[in-house]
């Protein structure tokens, strides 16, 4: 590792710390994608790579997204670590079809390890209209066969990249382009993962339970330090990895505070906090003491002009509305 | 061209194993069709009828290291690289020794040991996994390949002109066959496409092509043994089109009543198991009792096959748990 002790890096690199020490490790690691090599990729993430590692470790792809995820799937098939790199998390649709037929289910039906991760930067709250600021984690939070992970900090980034890259099954790792160069923080210097399949309780507390993900997480600890003043106290449970989901850490959490707000960028309607939340009304109904709240996009794609996108991103504001409307039950 | 020319160029044994996987695929999808008639089996049973000198002929020129990711009219693909009829049935029947362990049905098989890539129902998506199964060999140095085939209606797909275009930019060592058999379900050839060959597809890609008589198993055989030297010798990959009829409906439930039959009289003279027997006959191989031998040995393993996936279990329903995730043993080395 090149970085000096104690320097705080970004979580745009500690993403592609993860991929160069991973690379170094595992010669079986490269990378596919567009633009991902002389030109380091759209966000510079693999800038330099390609002098590293050659110029078929850091493959530069065709604009054919259906094609290098299948190509990726083959190669992972015989014995390959691809990670490929979608430019914008909005594109992963064209290889949609790739992801949820072939990848996720190559090793349920006939017992094919597909190794591989799909890197896809996605979410709003920087002006990229609707076909640059997407959540599709959705999409495939609905496909058995598929991990799909969501951090939230430099650290999660870099120790869930390296679990996906060692994983024996594809992984989808979105990655927020709005925290990319926003959130430092210093990395430990010697090598470690983030399991996959682990919640963190970002910041405890004892009256209600946010479940997050990505980049509202930050929102929800900013909602915390206001809340407190007022009495009400959050526990924030960063679920760090959607697929496979870690409901033990999210009932404990709402067994502990009997209320529980689900907070996600992604649309409402059938988002992912629609689920967490059918699963509560299941296993937790006889501790909860009001109603599970959802705070999430509305069901429109994510627009393009400053108001427009302002609304239509979750804030601060509705985490704290949400609070005090759950603290008064 | 006189068959029997060309395929002078062939040693006689492994004409003769020709002949062999032509008459086994024969007997087991006639066997198969046969269960299907009697109702005891589900699903959609796809044949290669009229078809079977295409996988047989380009599954022959592989190597044991070579990978294949057929599509659904490619039976005599999976006998060639060591699936058995049994296992075959079972799969068929929805038993625990089918190579799905009956998670999915028919013709869907995989089996990396055996060099097989399962086949998925979405036509053309495999195409892509090909060519990434032919990059990590070129990435490794290793001198294997890659075939994949599709039919004329697979073409169609992004994902041939995604996976033609990413082979030929990166010179990946895969061949692509396509079956054009001129219906894709009902659909004819000329709604398909406004070109009258499938080949000319690869030209966008600067891929070269080539037809072949479909029907001639030791033309795909030969062809196919040029395609993959050039893949191996670093030269890319190549586009072959492999002229045939389908002679069955697009499944066994289709009476295929859209077909002219005129079409299929003219088609069923040039039959290939009919060809290849005269092409043995005159290089003077296939002499009467060789291919009766051929015939009732073919004959003897179909019936041990039924016997095999009969006896065999079915899974147990709980079973449908198992499987959604790997685990890091088996992940190839
Ligand atoms: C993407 C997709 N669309 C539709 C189908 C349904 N379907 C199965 S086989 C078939 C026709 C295939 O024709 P062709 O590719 O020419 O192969 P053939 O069956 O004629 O050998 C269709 C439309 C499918 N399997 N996949």
């Amino acid at each position: 590792m090149t970085t000096a002790a104690a320097q705080e890096v970004t979580y745009l690199e500690a993403i592609s710390q993860a991929l160069d020490e991973e690379m170094a490790r595992d010669e079986r690691v490269f990378l596919m994608g567009e633009d991902i090599g002389p030109y380091g990729g759209a966000f510079r993430i693999t800038e330099g790579f390609q002098k590293k590692y050659g110029e078929w470790r850091v493959l530069d792809t065709p604009l054919s997204e259906s094609g290098f995820v299948g190509a990726a799937i083959g190669a992972a098939m015989m014995g390959m670590r691809p990670v490929v790199e979608m430019q914008f998390a909005d594109f992963i649709s064209c290889a949609f079809d790739q992801i949820t037929e072939v990848a996720a289910k190559n090793h349920y039906r006939w017992g094919a390890a597909v190794p591989m991760v799909i890197r896809a930067p996605f979410g709003g709250g920087v002006h990229g209209g609707p076909f640059h600021s997407e959540c599709p984690e959705g999409w495939f939070f609905h496909s058995p066969g598929l991990k799909i992970v969501a951090p939230s900090t430099p650290y999660d980034a870099k120790g869930l990249l390296k679990a996906a890259i060692r994983d024996p099954n594809p992984v989808i790792y979105f990655e927020h382009k709005f925290l990319y160069r926003r959130i430092k923080a210093v990395l430990p210097q010697e090598d470690f993962i983030v399991p996959i399949g682990k919640a963190e309780v970002k910041r405890t507390g004892g009256d209600i339970t946010v479940v997050t993900y990505g980049a509202t997480v930050h929102l929800a600890l900013e909602a915390a330090e206001l809340l407190v003043k007022e009495g009400i106290d959050l526990e924030i449970v960063d679920l760090r990895t959607l697929i496979p989901l870690d409901k033990e850490t999210i009932f404990a959490s709402v067994r502990k505070t009997s209320k529980a707000i689900m907070l996600h960028e992604d649309n409402k309607t059938g988002g992912i906090g629609a689920e967490i939340a059918a699963l509560l009304a299941e296993e937790c109904f006889d501790c909860l003491d009001g109603p599970i709240l959802r705070i999430a996009a509305p069901d429109t794609p994510v627009p393009f002009s400053t108001p427009l996108e302002e609304y239509f991103l979750p804030k601060v504001g509705d985490i704290v509305a949400a609070a005090r409307k759950l603290a008064a039950y | 061209m006189d068959l029997a020319v060309v395929a002078k160029e062939i040693k006689k044994d492994d004409l003769l194993q020709m002949y062999y996987y032509l008459r086994l695929t024969r007997t087991l999808e006639e066997r198969i069709t046969a269960l299907y008639r009697q109702g005891r089996i589900m699903g959609g049973v796809y044949t290669s009828h009229g078809m079977e000198a295409i996988a047989v002929g380009y599954a022959s020129a592989l190597e044991r290291d070579d990978i294949i990711a057929p599509y659904h009219r490619d039976m005599g693909a999976f006998l060639i690289r060591g699936i058995t009829p049994g296992e075959v049935i079972a799969q068929y029947l929805g038993k625990r020794t089918g190579p799905t362990k009956g998670k999915d049905g028919n013709v869907h098989i995989g089996d990396l040991k055996r060099g097989v890539i399962g086949f998925v129902s979405h036509l053309a998506d495999n195409l892509p996994v090909a060519t990434g199964a032919a990059l990590a060999f070129k990435m490794r140095g290793e001198s294997r390949v890659v075939i994949t085939n599709t039919g004329d209606g697979g073409t169609s797909r992004g994902d041939f002109h995604e996976a033609l275009n990413f082979a030929s930019v990166r010179k990946l060592p895969v061949v692509f066959f396509c079956n054009n058999n001129q219906y894709a379900y009902s659909t004819p050839l000329h709604l398909q496409m406004a070109i009258r060959d499938v080949v000319e597809r690869a030209k966008a890609y600067a891929m070269p092509g080539e037809i072949v008589d479909g029907n001639d198993v030791a033309e795909v055989y030969l062809a196919a043994k040029r395609a993959i030297q050039r893949a191996r010798s670093g030269e890319g990959p190549t586009f072959i089109e492999a002229k045939t009829m389908r002679m069955h409906g697009h499944s066994e439930h289709d009476s295929a009543k859209y077909v002219p039959r005129e079409l299929l009289e003219e088609w069923k003279k040039r039959d290939p198991i009919m060809k290849a027997e005269q092409m043995l006959k005159q290089l003077g191989y296939g002499d009467k009792a060789t291919l009766k031998e051929i015939e009732e040995r073919v004959k003897k393993e179909v019936e041990a096959g039924v016997e095999f996936a009969e006896q065999s279990p079915l899974p147990e329903g709980r079973e449908v748990l198992d499987g959604v995730f790997a685990t890091e043993d088996e992940v190839q080395p």
